[in-house]
């Protein structure tokens, strides 16, 4: 057992605890704009709701889920105990009073905003105050991160550090460097005026301040998901690791390069010139490497699996392959919904295709596919694989972990897809009504009761994710042995320096977010003429 | 000794596996960026190349984007020059008015919060921002009616933020342009 058992419950239990009241927002969402249901009589109920489902699922859920998976890799990796355990609580304690100070004024319609702020429609100030906790809450954890990786390193000198702890390690920091985009933005345009100490805003610095983040962010939430196909699938499904030093390669590829591309949120912006945007699309195109790279090492490794299961032939190894063990089912889905959300990627990294999909139900298609899909369904699997590590107890719901990660397959694809088709035909996002009895919407009246099917089955299969996490806790007492990951085919000996510490490729992604940012934001900020005052936003409105 | 060669053997070769398919990867990201270099040099759809300003406080006072000068305005070379405002919950002119097969340049922007457009069937979609001008091309090739929805949250009329473009006859629209200096749907 590990020493941290109870905070990293604490935090996968809070994180899965959010998603599932997000969960139901959602479905409730897909069903209140769908034909299905008549005129919403309160549009702001909508909206408000769209703030929570977003709030809890792009911030609460994946923020801690890094943070428990981070300290559960601390331990198992490094084999010693987690250093700073009471400032770990600490930081889960901020991250838990920010979500519910969040909430509150979410929930009592004074912050309907949605996630993404968009000043200068300005809603409580605790709203705000809730996120910046969580925030705060998080840098903790990568201060700890990076404490307990210099105090191992010092003991450990010329040891490779685990690929598992370097991934988590790249993670913390690309997370305290992206975050500082929304919270400059916070901290410096929205506050301020949400407390009454600053009259007017300026919106087009506030949406290339929060650009900042919003892309990387992305890569955050996906880096424990790339943390389990490295490090957990191959020993899982019975294999190797093709390559430790290619998944090393791929995470400092996300380090520097996950972040200078947020422009490409702004294509259609006015405040950003052409020069910027085609930079942006470029740094774009170069964040496929690393996943083009993923997808090569992890079915190398799947491959190797099947191999010393006595697979043949050149895809005859694929009928040997474990598929009644969670973790290869969940790998598959995984990686079929990042096939196609990566595709969708592509698309979207391009002015001229973007100028016909973006804003439209396309874009939320296409992020519940990464995120929704390939990434959540991974922390599925996170979670089932290192459960017993963290209760003492076995988790024995084979079955229900299968129908639990084929539904949620399923229930993604039926969602996604008509998503994306409604996009193309011009559906626009965020609207609590569309009029399905004009001419020109009534041919996407289909694609939508689609949609909230799928949605429906998404519910059903978090229900049953929660029920085997329950049953988890209550299942007979083992002693799970010694948390191991996957080994690389070639076991590092040495690795050279580059790819065993950051000081090199922090500076890369310091420098590159300054080329690529500073010229924008400077312009911007050196503008005062284009503030607006701000619109509040209110349930008695 | 022959364990370790074999090792050493292996190791050498998924490394040449791992270089093969790292420079395809290469080459496909190089081939995606030349692609849209390309697209970006040799056809219309272009983003606007620098950024351009007005005072969002004054727009209703003086300057392009005054009451009495929205609307479609037929140029001198016989373009049309589409000039408008999104605000809460309604664009002005509600309905654009726009000749078929020419050359139309829109000229919006927002004096209150972040609005955004898109018109069905094109590739015109674009973000109004206070404070910043948005310029977008565009070329309806047949008459008919489109719609025009706001697609970026604004508030909780957001739902109700549909504007309408009517693409009508060329020389139906040359009647109108020259009997009025700025037209729209509303006769």
């Amino acid at each position: 057992m590990l020493s941290s058992s109870r905070l990293i419950l604490a935090h996968f239990w809070l994180a899965f605890i959010g998603f599932a009241g997000a969960l139901l927002l959602g479905e409730w969402q897909m069903f209140m704009r769908s034909p299905l249901s008549a005129w919403i009589s309160h549009p702001e109920w909508y909206y408000r709701s769209v703030t929570a489902h977003g709030t809890a699922m792009a911030y609460v859920l994946p923020t801690l889920v890094a943070m428990g998976f981070g300290y559960f890799i601390t331990e198992a990796a490094l084999k010693r105990p987690l250093i700073g355990q009471n400032w770990a609580w600490a930081g889960f304690i901020l991250a838990a009073v920010g979500t519910v100070t969040a909430v509150i004024p979410v929930a009592a319609g004074e912050a309907s905003v949605l996630y993404t702020f968009y000043p200068p429609l300005i809603g409580n100030a605790f709203y705000y105050i809730g996120i910046v906790l969580v925030v705060v809450g998080s840098w903790i954890w990568v201060a700890l991160m990076s404490v307990n990786l210099r105090l191992w390193k010092r003991d450990n000198p010329e040891a490779p550090v685990p690929l598992a702890m370097f991934a988590n390690v790249a993670g913390s920091y690309l997370w305290a460097w992206t975050a500082v985009g929304a919270a400059m933005e916070l901290l410096f345009q929205i506050l301020p005026v949400a407390l009454g100490l600053k009259s007017t805003i300026d919106a087009g610095l506030a949406r290339v301040l929060f650009s900042w983040t919003l892309h990387a962010i992305v890569y955050f939430w996906l880096i424990p998901t790339y943390i389990s196909y490295y490090t957990i699938v191959p020993r899982a499904i019975g294999g190797r690791l093709f390559s430790d030093a290619m998944g090393r390669l791929a995470f400092i590829l996300f380090l520097v390069v996950a972040m200078p591309i947020g422009i490409h949120h702004l294509f259609a912006d006015p405040q950003v010139g052409a020069g910027f945007k085609f930079l942006h699309a470029f740094f774009t195109a170069l964040v496929a490497l690393p996943t083009l790279l993923t997808v090569f090492t992890i079915c190398a490794s799947v491959e190797i699996a099947a191999r010393l299961r006595g697979g043949r032939g050149a895809f005859g190894w694929l009928k040997v392959l474990p598929w009644r063990n969670p973790i290869m089912l969940a790998v598959t889905f995984s990686f079929l919904l990042l096939g196609f959300g990566g595709a969708g990627g592509l698309i979207n990294m391009n002015y001229q295709f973007d100028s016909t999909i973006h804003n439209t139900q396309w874009i939320t298609g296409h992020f519940h596919l990464i995120f929704g899909g390939a990434i959540v369904i991974m922390y599925f699997a996170i979670a089932y694989d290192i459960w017993p590590h963290l209760t003492g107890r076995a988790l024995a719901s084979y079955g229900l972990m299968r129908a639990q990660l084929w539904t949620w397959f399923i229930g993604m694809v039926l969602l996604s897809f008509p998503w994306h088709w409604v996009g193309l035909l011009g559906m626009p996002r965020r609207m609590a009504y569309y009029d399905y009895s004009d001419p020109s919407l009534a041919p996407l009246a289909t694609s939508v009761i689609l949609s909230t099917i799928g949605g429906a089955i998404l519910v059903a299969s978090g229900v049953l994710f929660l029920v085997v996490l329950i049953r988890g806790h209550r299942g007979p007492a083992m002693d799970p042995g010694l948390y191991r990951f996957a080994e690389a085919l070639h076991q590092p000996v040495r690795v050279p320096a580059p790819l065993n510490s950051f000081g090199l490729w922090l500076g890369l992604m310091i420098g590159l977010t300054v080329v690529n940012y500073g010229f924008p934001i400077a312009q911007l900020v050196a503008n005062p003429a284009t503030n607006v005052p701000p619109v509040f936003v209110g349930a008695q409105q | 000794m022959s364990g370790s060669a074999h090792h050493d053997e292996s190791a050498a070769r998924a490394a040449r596996l791992e270089r093969n398919w790292a420079a395809a990867c290469i080459a496909i990201v190089a081939v995606l960026i030349i692609v849209t270099a390309y697209a970006g040099i040799h056809q219309a759809t272009m983003p606007q190349v620098t950024a351009e300003t007005v005072d969002p406080t004054r727009l209703h006072l003086s300057g392009e984007f005054i009451e009495s000068n929205l609307g479609s305005e037929l140029r001198p070379d016989g373009t049309v020059l589409v000039r408008a405002i999104g605000q809460q919950y309604s664009f002005t002119p509600q309905c654009i008015l726009v000749p078929a097969d020419t050359p139309v340049r829109l000229r919006m922007t927002s004096p209150d919060v972040v609005h955004g457009f898109l018109i069905d069937r094109t590739t015109v979609n674009t973000m109004l921002v206070p404070g910043y001008i948005s310029t977008i091309d565009a070329r309806f090739p047949e008459p008919g009616e489109r719609h025009m929805p706001c697609h970026e949250f604004c508030g909780n009329g957001h739902e109700g933020m549909w504007g309408r473009v009517r693409i009508i006859d060329k020389a139906e629209f040359q009647q109108l342009a020259t009997a009025q200096r700025r037209v729209d749907c509303v006769e």
